[in-house]
C-alpha cells in the first residue's frame, strides 16, 4: 500500500535533523497560523498563487529563491565547520553518509532553486517591462512554471525528513548513481526534483523567448533591445537547447534505476562516460544560463549609476551571443582526466580559452562605461564592482585549469571548488543581488536600504576570499573535494580560515536579511518611497511606468525610438506614458489555479515514485492531465479592463508626480 | 528562426497583441527536436552493445513495421484533410477527420505494444542489453507522444463536439496539434530508418 515507505524512514534518530524538523515546524506553525489569524488565505489565493501577473510571479520567485538560499547555506555552513574539526582522528560531528547527502543539497539546491529561481524572478520582473509588453507571451504557463519549481524544491526538502537524499554529489554521476550503489530513496529524490523542475525551466524558456521575440514594442528593433533582454533571450535558447539533454540523461539513469535497463551500469553494455558526456553537454551551458543575465543586469547598473551610456552596446550584444555559442564547445573540460585523448582534449581546452575573450571584451566595456562617469557608489555599484574583481580572479584560475595538463593536476580538488564558487558567487550571486537591489523600488514601490546592502556587501565580500582563497592552496596542495575528514597537518589552518570566511558570510546574509525586513518597515519614509517610478534617473523602459506597474505595465504601449528609451524621451522632453491619453480598454489574461493544481499533482506524482507507490503515482499522473485538459476547455480566460479604469490609475500617478515635481 | 518574419514595427496595432500561441507551440517542439536527437544520439552510442543477446537483425520485423509505418504516415494524410476541412469551417468533416486519425494512430500504437510485448516474452526485454535498453527507450518515447496524441485528439473531438464555428482558439489548437502529428511522423521516418533499416542491413 504504501511501496517502500515505512516509519522506520523517518529519521528520528539523527538530532540534527530533529532539530531542524523542530525549527522547520514551529516556524512553519507561525506563519501559517499568522496567515489564518489575519485571514489572508483568501487574499494569497486570489492575488497571489493564481496570479498569471508576471510582477508577481517575480516577487513569489524571489521568496523560493531566498528559502533555497538560506537551505543551501545552512548546508554548506555545516560542511565547512565538519572539515573545521574532522581532523586527526576526530570524526567531526558528520557521519560520512550525512555528509555526502548535504554537498549533494548543498549543490542541487545552489544551482537549481537558489540561481536559477533568482534568475527567472529577474526575467519575470524585468523582461516585459524592459521591452514594453503588458505580459509575458504565455502568463498560464508562467504561473504553471513557477508552481513545478516550487514543489520540486519542497520534494527536496521532504527528504530531509522523509527518507533520504542523494549521496552522489549535485550530478549524480553513474555507476554510484545506479540501484546496485545506491539502493535507498536519495537518487531518486533527486531525479524526481531535477525533472519536475526542469519542466518548470523548459516552459520559462520558451515563454521567455517567445516574449521577446515576438512581444517588442514598436519600434524597439533588434539592436534597440536593452542589453539584460538580449542576456535573457541568450539564456532561453541555452535553456531550450541543454534542457532537453538534462531531461534525458536524468531520465535514462531513472530508467536505469527503475526498471533494470542498462544505459549507464556496470554490466549489461552500460556506458558511464555517455552519461558524463549528456549531464555536461547540458551542464556546461547551464552555467552560462546563470552567469549570461548577471552580465545583463550589470550592464543595466553600471550605465544607470555613471550616467553615461553604456561603452560598447554592439560589442555586448555580439560577445553575448558568441559565449551563447560557445559554452556549447566546452563541455569535455569537466573531465580531461577521462581518457578522451590529447587531440579531443587540446580542442576542448582551446575552445575554452577562447569563452575568455568575449568576456573580456564584457568587463572592458563595464570598465569604460565607468571611466570619465559620474560614478555613484550606490550599494548596487559596490556589488558590480565587487563582481568585477572577484569574477576576474574566478576566470583567470578558469583558464588555468583549461589547460588540460595543467587540469591533471587540478581535476576534483579543491581548486575546482574555489574556481566554480570563484565565478557563481562573484559572478552569478553578486550580479542578482546587485539586480534585486537596482529593481527593487520597481517591483515593491520602495527602495532598498543602503546601509544595510553595503554592509552585507561586504561581509559577503570580504567573506568570500576567506572562504574559498584557502579552498585554491588546498587544491594545490593535493586536498580533493567531497573528503569527509583527513589526516593532513597542512591542511588544518587553511580549513580553519576557510570556516571563518564562511561565518563572515553568514553575516552577509544576516545582513540582507535585516536589509530586507528594515526596508519593509521604513517603506514608507520620504527617502525610500518611490513616487516617479524612476527612482534613480535610469534608462531604459522599465522605469517609464509607475512603481509598482499598474496590472497592465503600459496604459498606452510606448513607440521606441533609441536605444536607452526612456532616456531618450527624457532628454527629447517626450512623455513615454502619454498621460492623459485617450485611453482604451485593455484585454488581459484573468488568474487561473490550474498550474497551482498541476504543481500539486506533480508533486503527489513525484514522491509517489520516489517510494513506489504506484497506484499514488496514477492518481498523480491522472491529475496532471486532467487538470491540463480541463483548462484546455475553460473559455473564461481573459477580461478587459475598462478605459476608465485605465484612466483612474493613470491620472492618479500623475497626479502624484506632480505633487512631487513640486516640492 | 524560419518563422521569424513579425518585426517589432510589424504589429504598431496599440495595445492588441494577437498571442504568438503556434509559434510557441513550434519552438516548444524544437526542443522536443532535442529530447529525440539526445536519444537518437544515446541509441548511436549503443546500438553495437548486446551483451551477448539478440541483435536486432534477428529481433526485427519488417512485415508489421511496414503496416505500423503505413498507418502512421496514412494519418498525416487525414489530418491534412481535416486542416482543410477547418479551414473551411465544416466542422463535422473536420471531427470525422480527426476521428479517422485516432483510429490510424490508434492501430499503430497497437501493433508497436504488440511487437514490444513479443519482444519482452521472447527474453528480449528493455533489461536485456544496453542496445535494448536504447532502443526501447527511444521507440517508446515516440509511441508515448503518439499516444499524447490520441488523448489530444480525442479531447478536440469533444471540445468541438456541439459547436456551430470554429473559434480562434480551436483553429490555433487544431494547427499546433497538427504540428505536432506531423513532427512525430517525421520522427518516425528517422526511427524507421536509423534504428530498424540500419539495424536489418
Amino acid at each position: 500500500m504504501l511501496g517502500r515507505l515505512s516509519f522506520a524512514d523517518i529519521p528520528v534518530d539523527v538530532p540534527i535533523l530533529v532539530g531542524t524538523f523542530l525549527g522547520v515546524a514551529i516556524v512553519g506553525i507561525t506563519v501559517l497560523g499568522l496567515i489564518t489569524y489575519y485571514g489572508k488565505w483568501g487574499y494569497l489565493w486570489k492575488e497571489w498563487f493564481t496570479s498569471v501577473d508576471h510582477k508577481r510571479l517575480a516577487i513569489m520567485y524571489v521568496v523560493v529563491g531566498l528559502l533555497a538560499l538560506v537551505r543551501g547555506f545552512a548546508d554548506a555552513i555545516m560542511m565547512r565547520t565538519q572539515l573545521a574539526l574532522a581532523y586527526a582522528g576526530n570524526p567531526g560531528y558528520l557521519p560520512p553518509h550525512h555528509y555526502d547527502q548535504i554537498f549533494s543539497a548543498h549543490g542541487t539546491i545552489m544551482i537549481f532553486f537558489m540561481a536559477m529561481v533568482i534568475m527567472t524572478a529577474l526575467f519575470n520582473l524585468i523582461v516585459p517591462l524592459q521591452i514594453g509588453a503588458r505580459d509575458v507571451a504565455f502568463p498560464f504557463l508562467n504561473n504553471l512554471s513557477f508552481w513545478m519549481t516550487t514543489v520540486a524544491f519542497a520534494l527536496i526538502n521532504v527528504s530531509l525528513f522523509i527518507g533520504e537524499f542523494s549521496q552522489c554529489g549535485w550530478l549524480a554521476y553513474p555507476p554510484l548513481s545506479e540501484a546496485q550503489f545506491s539502493p535507498g530513496v536519495g537518487v531518486d529524490y533527486y531525479i524526481m526534483a531535477v525533472q519536475i523542475s526542469g519542466v518548470g525551466t523548459l516552459l520559462t524558456g520558451v515563454n521567455f523567448f517567445v516574449t521577446i521575440v515576438k512581444m517588442r514594442a514598436p519600434g524597439m528593433t533588434w539592436m534597440k533591445l536593452p542589453v539584460f533582454c538580449w542576456t535573457a533571450l541568450c539564456a532561453c535558447v541555452l535553456i531550450m537547447v541543454a534542457f532537453p539533454v538534462l531531461t534525458v540523461a536524468v531520465a535514462l539513469l531513472g530508467l536505469d534505476r527503475y526498471f533494470g535497463m542498462h544505459f549507464f551500469t556496470n554490466d549489461g553494455g552500460g556506458n558511464q562516460m555517455l552519461y558524463l558526456d549528456l549531464i555536461w553537454a547540458w551542464g556546461h551551458p547551464e552555467v552560462y544560463i546563470l552567469i549570461i543575465p548577471a552580465f545583463g543586469v550589470f550592464s543595466e547598473v553600471v550605465p544607470t549609476f555613471s550616467e553615461k551610456p553604456l561603452f560598447g552596446y554592439a560589442t555586448m550584444v555580439y560577445a553575448t551571443c558568441a559565449i551563447m555559442v560557445l559554452s556549447f564547445l566546452v563541455w569535455v573540460h569537466h573531465f580531461f582526466t577521462m581518457g578522451a585523448g590529447a587531440d579531443v582534449n587540446a580542442f576542448f581546452g582551446i575552445m575554452t580559452m577562447i569563452i575568455s575573450i568575449p568576456t573580456g571584451v564584457k568587463l572592458f566595456n563595464w570598465m569604460f562605461t565607468m571611466y570619465k562617469g559620474r560614478v555613484e557608489f550606490h550599494a548596487t555599484m559596490y556589488w558590480a564592482i565587487g563582481f568585477m574583481i572577484t569574477f576576474s580572479i574566478g576566470g583567470m584560475t578558469g583558464v588555468m585549469m583549461a589547460i588540460p595538463a595543467a587540469d591533471f593536476v587540478l581535476h576534483n580538488s579543491l581548486f575546482l571548488i574555489a574556481h566554480f564558487h570563484n565565478v557563481i558567487i562573484g559572478g552569478v550571486y553578486f550580479g542578482y543581488v546587485c539586480g534585486l537591489n537596482f529593481w527593487a523600488p520597481k517591483a515593491l514601490g520602495f527602495k532598498f536600504n543602503e546601509a544595510w546592502g553595503k554592509r552585507a556587501f561586504w561581509f559577503w565580500f570580504v567573506g568570500f576570499y576567506f572562504a574559498f582563497m584557502p579552498l585554491y592552496v588546498l587544491g594545490f596542495d593535493g586536498m580533493t573535494r567531497r573528503l569527509n575528514h583527513y589526516d593532513n597537518p597542512n591542511w588544518y589552518p587553511w580549513l580553519l580560515v576557510a570556516e571563518f570566511g564562511a561565518v563572515l558570510i553568514l553575516f552577509g546574509i544576516v545582513c540582507q536579511v535585516t536589509q530586507i525586513y528594515v526596508s519593509i518597515r521604513d517603506r514608507n519614509l520620504p527617502e525610500n518611497i518611490d513616487v516617479t517610478g524612476d527612482p534613480w534617473n535610469a534608462r531604459s523602459l522599465e522605469w517609464s511606468t509607475s512603481s509598482p506597474p499598474p496590472p497592465y505595465n503600459f496604459a498606452i504601449i510606448p513607440h521606441i525610438h533609441e536605444l536607452d528609451a526612456f532616456m531618450h524621451d527624457k532628454e527629447n522632453g517626450i512623455d513615454t506614458r502619454h498621460a492623459g491619453g485617450p485611453y482604451e480598454p485593455i484585454h488581459m489574461p484573468k488568474n487561473t489555479a490550474a498550474g497551482f493544481f498541476v504543481g500539486a499533482f506533480s508533486f503527489v506524482f513525484g514522491f509517489a515514485m520516489i517510494w513506489y507507490i504506484w497506484w499514488l503515482a496514477a492518481i498523480g499522473l491522472v491529475g496532471v492531465f486532467a487538470t491540463v485538459i480541463a483548462r484546455s476547455a475553460n473559455h473564461d480566460v481573459d477580461y478587459y479592463i475598462p478605459a476608465e479604469e485605465v484612466a483612474r490609475i493613470e491620472n492618479e500617478h500623475s497626479r502624484k508626480l506632480m505633487a512631487q515635481a513640486a516640492e | 528562426m524560419a518563422h521569424d518574419t513579425t518585426t517589432a514595427d510589424a504589429h504598431a496595432d496599440h495595445g492588441h497583441h494577437e498571442l504568438p500561441t503556434v509559434f510557441g507551440f513550434w519552438v516548444y517542439l524544437m526542443t522536443d527536436c532535442i529530447i529525440f536527437g539526445s536519444l537518437f544520439a544515446v541509441f548511436a552510442v549503443l546500438h553495437n552493445q548486446f551483451d551477448g543477446g539478440p541483435t536486432g537483425k534477428e529481433l526485427f520485423e519488417i512485415s508489421g513495421l511496414a503496416l505500423e509505418t503505413a498507418l502512421l504516415l496514412i494519418s498525416s494524410i487525414t489530418y491534412g484533410f481535416g486542416m482543410i476541412a477547418a479551414h473551411k469551417g465544416e466542422i463535422k468533416s473536420v471531427m470525422m477527420w480527426l476521428a479517422v486519425t485516432f483510429l490510424l494512430g490508434l492501430g499503430f500504437v497497437f501493433l508497436e505494444v504488440k511487437e514490444f510485448a513479443h519482444m519482452i516474452a521472447e527474453g528480449a526485454g528493455p533489461d536485456r542489453s544496453a542496445f535494448l535498453s536504447a532502443f526501447f527507450t527511444l521507440v517508446s518515447t515516440h509511441g508515448l507522444h503518439v499516444s499524447c496524441g490520441l488523448i489530444w485528439i480525442v479531447t478536440l473531438i469533444v471540445q468541438l463536439a456541439g459547436t456551430t464555428a470554429i473559434s480562434e482558439r480551436m483553429m490555433n489548437k487544431l494547427t499546433m496539434l497538427s504540428l505536432f502529428w506531423h513532427f512525430l511522423d517525421i520522427v518516425w521516418i528517422c526511427v524507421f530508418t536509423y534504428v530498424y533499416l540500419a539495424s536489418m542491413i
